[in-house]
């Protein structure tokens, strides 16, 4: 097991290496910030820019060198740098925002923001799907599956952002109506990261609640489709009927014989869900004014940021990752004919 | 004596019972699933209300400066005005046809793109497989917005929708390539492959003529479904201001301009876009479910 998951670690890496190269190839040719940045300048002086300014500009930026060599400064930092760049040293990289905001500092204080809501959402929605898949096919063909049925593909069908929005607008009329803030619609929470675990969490509750409700149901859908189907499929199997037959009672028929395995395919799809959470972070963040990574990667995307963009791209990629591997395991222990060798 | 019984038996069938083809097989059993025939007339609607309805529709796009601003939905305005000063209806058609330009043409690129790229992985199989299969891992872990949003964003002059398929088209094919590679390893080992081979086919003859064209039901419902998807993501774009731009409009913009106007008297300039998305996208997931259980029973998510 152990072994299992160091090698699949180290797997990991070729595939960040190969997603960072492809992203940082594209997101750096497609944009220039020193000539943003240079046509800024004119625009508020009047005047046109020395060429020592752009080459300092261009200098603090790495722009001087070709794009494989800022790919490897980025990544290693060997060579001549600022020594303000280089992944393996821990180093971000200069963010064209200036020292003020250094990648790093950014990244950390946003990181657990955005994760808390993402792991929240994911595991919300993929128990939301199970537990509507499976009534969905306990009760097949009823009212209260084609319900269901119909819900999850209302949801499939509905973008995040305007979920979002309507959310957002009805817990504000919620709030006035009620007169109270059970729910905050702005921000992430009032005293950021202070104080022990659980004061930090029922400071953030109110904040969490409606984004975390947005995500779920943006994610929950396509889940619960496949849950209803491995569910039946395997209420009819042979084994589920000799069950049956022996006398077991029904609940326990479903919850040890049946559902177990019907779970087996739904674990492929935890991963899809932390990706599409990710995804849908930037769109609920940026809708509930959170300070966090995905309204941080879309600041950078409109900036023509490539490093603060590539910080985003890494730890996407690494949180999807440790989602598959994490998927990969709950195969193993539901499905005891999968062994890690 | 048998013979004749035999032949005889035929000619009566012959007289009661007609041969199908495979599509006429498709067709009627997509007729029968209900919610698929009603999505396919509401579908043809809403691209008739696109395509055809601007030149139908007093009203376009663009800001007048007869046109009251704020004016609730009436006989003159049905779908209301903004505050600029555009009919909301004019404006609907001409985002609604941008939204459906971009799904319809991400549908057949990255389709196009997809079903080659996973019947060349599947067919070949070892080393080329392993390689193309880990450039899928790769493209798993990019995350899609942000590619998608970056390339979107780092367009100089304002973005039109043909920018924005092409862009969707490149980065949303990798499912379509999973499927179809599937469908193409259990395919190749059948003896339809092995005869085009030792008939003298080349690879690409037998990947083109044989495999494709026997996975195309497959292909037909993830082509389907990547219209949602593209709807969607381009919707998602454009309200995160990295897609489409005015003066041009899409069914995001128009959503990211309504803003907060959910529960005030402006509430149709909200509603109004956001239902059509999901009627786009609902629409075509319940065509993608019909084609699938009438071009593949064996496929179909239990139903019936």
């Amino acid at each position: 097991m152990v072994v299992f998951i160091i090698r699949r670690t180290l797997m990991m890496i070729p595939v960040l290496l190969g997603a960072t190269i492809l992203c940082f190839v594209l997101v750096d040719v497609s944009n220039d910030p020193v000539q943003d940045r240079v046509f800024e300048i004119e625009q508020s002086t009047g005047e046109p820019v020395p060429q020592t300014t752009i080459d300092a500009l261009e200098a603090s930026w790495y722009y001087d060198r070709s794009v494989p060599e800022r790919y490897w400064i980025w990544l290693t930092g060997f060579g001549d740098t600022n020594d303000d760049i280089g992944l393996i040293q821990g180093l971000w990289g200069p963010s064209i925002e200036g020292t003020a905001m250094p990648i790093g500092d950014e990244i950390s204080s946003r990181f657990w923001i955005t994760l808390r809501l993402v792991l929240f959402a994911t595991i919300a929605s993929i128990g939301i799907a199970i537990l509507a898949g499976v009534v969905s096919a306990v009760k097949q063909y009823s009212r209260t599956d084609y319900t269901l049925t119909f819900l999850g593909f209302l949801f499939l069908a509905m973008p995040i952002f305007w979920l979002g929005s309507l959310f957002k607008e009805g817990a504000v009329q919620l709030n006035k109506i009620l007169g109270s803030t059970i729910f905050q619609t702005y921000g992430s929470g009032t005293t950021g990261f202070q104080g022990n675990g659980w004061q930090v969490f029922t400071d953030s509750l109110p904040f969490l609640i409606v984004p975390t409700l947005v995500l779920m149901l943006g994610g929950y859908a396509a889940i619960s489709r496949y849950q209803r189907a491995s569910m039946l499929e395997v209420m009819n199997s042979d084994y589920v009927r000799l069950a049956r037959a022996k006398g077991v009672r029904n609940a326990t028929v479903m919850r040890r014989h049946a559902l177990r395995t019907a779970l087996v395919p739904v674990a492929t799809f935890a991963p899809l869900a932390l990706s599409g959470a990710m995804g849908g972070a930037m769109v609920t963040e940026s809708i509930f004014g959170w300070r966090g990574l995905g309204v941080y990667s879309l600041d950078a995307i409109n900036a023509g940021d490539t490093f603060a963009v590539m910080a985003y791209v890494l730890i996407s990629g690494i949180v999807v990752l440790i989602g598959v591997l994490i998927s990969d395991i709950l195969y193993g222990v539901l499905d005891p004919r999968i062994r890690f060798e | 004596m048998s013979n004749t019984a035999a032949s005889n038996r035929l000619e009566s069938e012959a007289l009661t019972s007609k041969e199908r083809g495979q599509w006429e097989m498709v067709l009627r059993r997509f007729f029968r699933h209900r919610a698929a025939v009603v999505s396919m007339v509401v579908f043809v609607i809403v691209v008739l209300f696109a395509y055809v309805g601007p030149f139908l529709w007093t009203w376009d796009y663009k800001i007048h400066s007869e046109i009251p601003s704020w004016a609730s939905p009436s006989m003159d305005h049905p779908f209301g005005t903004d505050k600029a000063g555009r009919d909301m209806l004019g404006a609907m058609m001409q985002a609604t046809k941008q939204s459906l330009n971009v799904a319809l043409v991400v549908a057949v690129g990255s389709t196009v793109i997809g079903a080659l790229y996973g019947a060349i992985a599947g067919f070949y199989r070892g080393w080329v497989d392993s390689i193309l299969m880990r450039f899928l891992d790769i493209m798993f872990v990019i995350p899609f917005l942000v590619i998608t949003g970056a390339l979107a964003g780092a367009i100089d002059t304002s973005v039109r929708w043909y920018h924005m398929a092409i862009i969707l088209a490149i980065f949303g094919w990798t499912s379509i390539a999973r499927a179809v590679r599937a469908e193409v390893l259990s395919l190749r080992e059948k003896e339809f492959i092995e005869a085009a081979r030792s008939a003298g086919g080349s690879d690409w003859h037998i990947i083109v003529k044989h495999l494709i064209p026997n996975t195309m039901s497959v292909i037909i419902v993830s082509a389907t479904l990547q219209i949602a998807f593209a709807i969607l993501s381009e919707t998602t774009l454009s309200f995160l201001g990295l897609g489409i731009q005015s003066p041009d409009t899409s069914l995001g913009l128009l959503i990211d301009a309504a803003g907060a106007s959910a529960f005030n008297e402006h509430w149709y300039l909200f509603y109004i876009p956001g239902v059509m998305i999901i009627l786009i996208a609902l629409t075509i997931n319940f065509i993608g479910d019909g084609l699938r259980d009438a071009m593949d029973p064996r496929q179909a998510m239990v139903r019936r």
